[in-house]
């Protein structure tokens, strides 16, 4: 670099040195927590040993890839189950909020309505671990109320709703769906108070009906949200969810409730085997990268409004 | 100005309040359920005699929880952990917030790509417990509170909210020989009050509510949030009495539930509409 260059940064690191100062420990931070794991993905090509650190762990190439996929029996499962559940999610749980606002947006009584809306935000705020205790709780086969109410209204012997495979995903997506549904109708419904009344009065003049105004009006003020939201989804899709599967899924329900995730936690964290773990990890986050990448290019093409 | 309703238009209102009805028992049903169970007789809550209401009032289970030291321990844990992070988070998203708010400042892209880029990409799970591990943070206050120290949407928010402050204000405050430290701390974080709340009541009830984090750097017991102890007895059954004393298994379960939540739910309606307000905010920006 020449000599004019070099001073003219050193001009520019004085002049303005107590905002580079300030930015200095958010710069650190990430660093340090987001930039320094990056690069600690270099172990998933390795015989990393906490040992020898990674510069002296030994070079293997693609060998645990090659482990996953060809030598795990599990791989194929893990990967099903990791998009099927998200796959759900985005079926059931992504529409449910954009319905909720529209029936909350054509309630008439005003104090009803904050009424509805402020209970249905509560769930949101419970932790993880209680919607994971709750369900725990209330599904028990010999404890639980759900059981009970099944034997003495609807007569049904029991179920072991947690042990049985194909119980899972329902109890995963409904209740993610009642935890998040009222919360996630702010956004919307902030979308629709944004839409312009006047159109709702001339569509009035020529004759619409409920329907067709929720149809061509409401519905169609909130689609720049929905698009929004839906790349955002994208960009989680692999990770979604996975503190909550780590609290309720076992190993009875395994076939459909084991993730990636949860299976990079119990070898990487669990087992210690820092490499093979890594490597299945890298392999999620590559994916939801390609997702969210594409999932955008595809939005901006076709829309006005994308991610970036 | 009213115009006389459809047949169809009236029903689709009745079908919708119906609908409304069964969507606020839906959600206030289990909580209710928790809190009617955590003061019944045990032995009624396992059989299935509760199932709304409260039957054979005890508290016992609550006496139980309140005796045991170590629900002390994780409740000032969690405390503890909330406020230095809370507190951490606000100074340190604000002072990298408000460098990023200057369009003319040089490097300012460079930075924002920085964080941005941690949005679409990170280095997951195992690279970040070896970097924690490395540090000699595990099992200290700090892996709780550092690792999560800075949410880019937050910085991005606050840089946004930054950006809209008029820069009169600011051009004043220089004229009158303030550098920039004090024009951050004595008139654009007065004016950011609104954004500071909501995005320290978001730090406060995300920490307050995390469990994870724990779980992989915390191993001793008197390091423990409340999630934790949670989590043992709620799903892995740790039995909090001692050893083969079942007789209040059930209700200790749910009192447990009530006394973590409890907090969260007194505060809820004075904070809620921050909460709204910032996830406006959040959802403007994209």
């Amino acid at each position: 670099m020449q000599m004019s260059q070099l001073s003219r940064i050193g001009y520019v690191l004085m002049k303005y040195k107590v905002l580079y100062l300030l930015m200095l420990p958010g710069i650190l931070y990430y660093l340090v927590f987001r930039y320094a794991p990056m690069y600690g993905i270099i172990i998933a090509f390795q015989d990393y040993s906490v040992g020898r650190g990674i510069l002296g762990s030994k070079f293997v190439g693609l060998r645990h890839f090659i482990e996953f996929f060809y030598v795990t029996p599990d791989a194929w499962k893990l990967i099903r189950n990791t998009i099927m559940l998200n796959v759900y999610d985005l079926l059931f749980h992504f529409p449910a909020p954009i319905i909720l606002a529209i029936l909350f947006n054509e309630l008439k009584g005003k104090w009803f309505k904050r009424i509805v809306q402020n209970i249905s935000y509560m769930p949101h705020f419970l932790s993880t671990v209680v919607i994971a205790g709750i369900l725990v709780t209330f599904l028990s086969p010999t404890t639980g109320v759900v059981n009970h109410l099944l034997v003495k209204v609807f007569g049904i012997e029991p179920i072991m709703f947690l042990g049985l495979p194909e119980w899972f995903r329902t109890i995963y997506v409904g209740s993610e769906i009642w935890q998040k549904v009222g919360w996630g109708t702010i956004l919307y419904l902030a979308a629709i108070a944004g839409v312009d009344p006047t159109l709702y009065e001339a569509s009035k003049m020529d004759g619409a009906s409920r329907l067709q105004q929720i149809r061509h009006i409401t519905f169609i003020g909130m689609v720049p949200v929905m698009i929004i939201l839906f790349v955002l989804n994208l960009g989680n899709f692999m990770e979604s969810g996975f503190e909550k599967i780590l609290l309720i899924y076992n190993s009875m329900n395994y076939e459909t409730s084991d993730v990636i995730n949860t299976f990079v936690y119990r070898r990487g964290i669990l087992d210690a085997d820092f490499s093979f773990a890594t490597a299945v990890g890298l392999f999620q986050s590559i994916i939801g990268f390609v997702l969210v990448v594409a999932a955008n290019r595809i939005v901006r093409k076709y829309s006005e409004t994308s991610l970036w | 100005m009213k115009t006389k309703e459809s047949l169809g238009s009236r029903l689709f209102d009745i079908v919708n309040v119906c609908f409304m009805v069964v969507l606020i028992i839906v959600m206030v049903y289990p909580m209710v359920y928790v809190f009617s169970a955590s003061i019944s007789n045990n032995a009624l809550v396992a059989s299935g005699a509760v199932l709304l209401w409260p039957k054979d009032i005890k508290l016992v289970a609550y006496e139980q929880l309140l005796k045991n030291p170590d629900l002390w321990v994780s409740y000032w844990n969690t405390i503890r952990y909330t406020v230095v992070q809370t507190a951490l988070t606000l100074i340190v998203t604000s002072a990298m917030a408000y460098p990023l708010a200057k369009r003319w400042l040089p490097g300012r892209r460079v930075i924002l790509l920085l964080a941005a880029f941690t949005l679409l990409f990170n280095g997951g799970m195992i690279p970040t417990f070896i970097i924690v591990q490395k540090l000699g943070l595990l099992n200290t206050m700090w892996a709780i509170v550092l690792p999560t120290l800075i949410s880019t949407w937050y910085l991005f928010i606050m840089r946004t909210f930054f950006e809209a402050l008029p820069e009169e204000l600011e051009d004043a405050a220089a004229i009158d020989g303030c550098g920039y430290l004090q024009i951050l701390v004595r008139i654009v974080l007065p004016l950011s009050l609104p954004v500071m709340m909501t995005i320290g009541l978001f730090t406060a009830v995300n920490q307050w509510n995390a469990f994870f984090n724990a779980l992989i750097y915390l191993n001793s017991r008197d390091m423990y949030p409340l999630q934790i102890m949670l989590r043992n007895i709620l799903i892995a059954g740790t039995n909090v009495q001692g050893e083969g004393d079942l007789t209040h298994l059930e209700t200790l379960k749910y009192a447990m539930i009530i006394i973590a939540t409890v907090p969260i739910l007194c505060v809820y309606p004075f904070i809620q509409k921050y909460f709204i307000q910032g996830t406006m905010i959040g959802g403007i920006k994209g």
